[in-house]
């Protein structure tokens, strides 16, 4: 058995990943609850192109002795797409926590009904 | 057995997943997320993307479970029930999944050589980079190099977002109030009450830097490169301020030196691309900086990488400094 057998497998994991992660998203009015919702969101990205990567029967693109023709090599570029997506990822992630660090300080709670309330009565 | 392994992670990173949303407690979602991350890299590992299980391995599962206890140790530790149904979110959403599902059925199968996305760019790298650029990691020669723009536009965000979080966390908080987060109360320095924890974090610290370092000067021969690096070591530094206190690691790595390093990564890399100009070449293309256009890559790509590793790391150190020395008074 070889990893073809996983079929379409990767695909619905993806969109399910993808929906839990905009779920946590939209519904949770914890802030750093959606910041990790967020995260999930990201890593459904992740995974879609990186299985549009493997090529049955190949390996991954780093050539360990002289490539001949006919040898098959995993697609380097999603790899390069995402490998600097992560990154980016976790710097934009780190913005938002900052950020809800600052409301934190400023309202006292990073529920968003919280801080509605807050608002409402100032 | 890899179609096995392929079953259990992705299964598991839907268990991993549905446990971060569920649990009501911060603190436990943020271990589940760092499970999600090490399952997804543990796929990526099976998808043939070792650059990138490395990556996620040190960013997802490592700094960004740091940052969110960090974040969560400001704030709150349990979430809220909340009220309001939300039946019409889920129900955009299930319908988003149908459609996600049902468009799934036009997909190549997995590993199907014959997949449009094999067909266009992709066989270029790969039968040109032995030479052109003549380096065995075909990612780091597409990332430095064939596509060194986009490179140096993700090093300028992450510098940005640097910028941002020091920015965004240098006003101070009113006067008059008192975080309600718990564990305030009394400040320990790190967990200096462990002594096991201590002894074998430390340990491990030397060795991360060491791997940090052969990710980084090694990353055109094997998996690995800038960012993987600047991510590990960061890594590392953030496991010293765990053990030892985060005034401490912030004295070690001083947070405006670190400001000037990560500035000094973008500008090594802004820099080679100007140097390549004034030799008579275009910007970032490496092969006017040797005799040889092969060798001239290859110094190109060892000093841009260095400037990622640079900023990236810089930038993290600088993030997680700034967030765990965030007074709790």
């Amino acid at each position: 058995m070889s990893i073809n057998s996983l079929g379409l497998y990767n695909y619905w994991i993806y969109g399910f990943v993808l929906v839990i992660g905009l779920y946590a998203v939209l519904v949770k009015g914890n802030y750093v609850k959606r910041m990790i919702g967020l995260s999930i969101f990201q890593g459904a990205a992740f995974l879609l192109y990186i299985t549009m990567d493997k090529i049955e029967g190949g390996t991954g693109p780093i050539f360990v002795t002289p490539p001949q023709p006919g040898d098959l090599f995993a697609n380097p570029l999603p790899q390069v797409l995402i490998l600097t997506a992560i990154v980016v990822g976790i710097a934009v992630t780190a913005l938002g926590l900052a950020i809800t660090i600052r409301i934190k300080e400023e309202y006292g709670t990073i529920e968003e009904s919280e801080i509605r309330e807050v608002d409402r009565q100032a | 057995m890899i179609t096995v392994l392929g079953l259990f992670t992705l299964t598991f990173l839907v268990i991993a997943a549905l446990a971060t949303v569920q649990s009501r407690n911060l603190f436990v979602a943020s271990m589940w997320f760092c499970i999600f991350s090490l399952m997804m890299a543990a796929n990526f590992l099976i998808l043939d993307a070792a650059d990138v299980a490395l990556t996620e391995a040190a960013v997802g599962a490592g700094v960004s479970t740091v940052l969110f206890m960090g974040a969560l140790s400001l704030t709150a530790e349990h979430e809220h029930v909340r009220e309001r149904s939300g039946w019409l979110p889920a129900l955009v959403l299930g319908l988003l999944f149908a459609v996600l599902f049902a468009a799934s059925f036009e997909q190549p199968r997995l590993g199907d050589p014959l997949a449009p996305v094999h067909q266009h760019v992709a066989p270029f790298y790969l039968s040109e980079t032995p030479r052109l650029i003549d380096i065995p990691n075909v990612v780091t020669a597409i990332l430095a190099s064939f596509r060194g723009y986009d490179t140096l536009g993700e090093v300028l965000v992450v510098f940005t977002a640097g910028i941002g979080v020091l920015s965004v966390l240098s006003f101070s908080p009113k006067k008059n109030q008192q975080l309600s987060g718990e564990g305030v109360a009394e400040r320990v320095r790190g967990v200096q009450h462990h002594a096991i924890l201590r002894v074998a974090g430390k340990l491990i610290i030397p060795l991360l830097m060491l791997f940090a370092l052969v990710v980084q000067f090694h990353g055109e021969y094997s998996p690995g490169g800038g960012f993987s690096a600047g991510a590990l070591f960061a890594a590392a530094v953030m496991l010293y301020g765990i053990l030892e206190g985060a005034d401490r690691s912030a004295k070690a790595m001083p947070q405006d030196w670190m400001l000037r390093l990560a500035a000094l990564g973008a500008m090594l890399y802004i820099g080679v691309g100007i140097v390549c100009m004034m030799l008579g070449g275009n910007f970032l293309d490496y092969s006017v900086l040797s005799s040889k256009p092969v060798a001239g890559q290859q110094l190109g790509i060892l000093l841009v990488e260095f400037g990622v590793g640079l900023t990236v790391s810089t930038v993290l150190i600088m993030i997680f400094n700034a967030i765990a020395n965030r007074s709790t008074y």
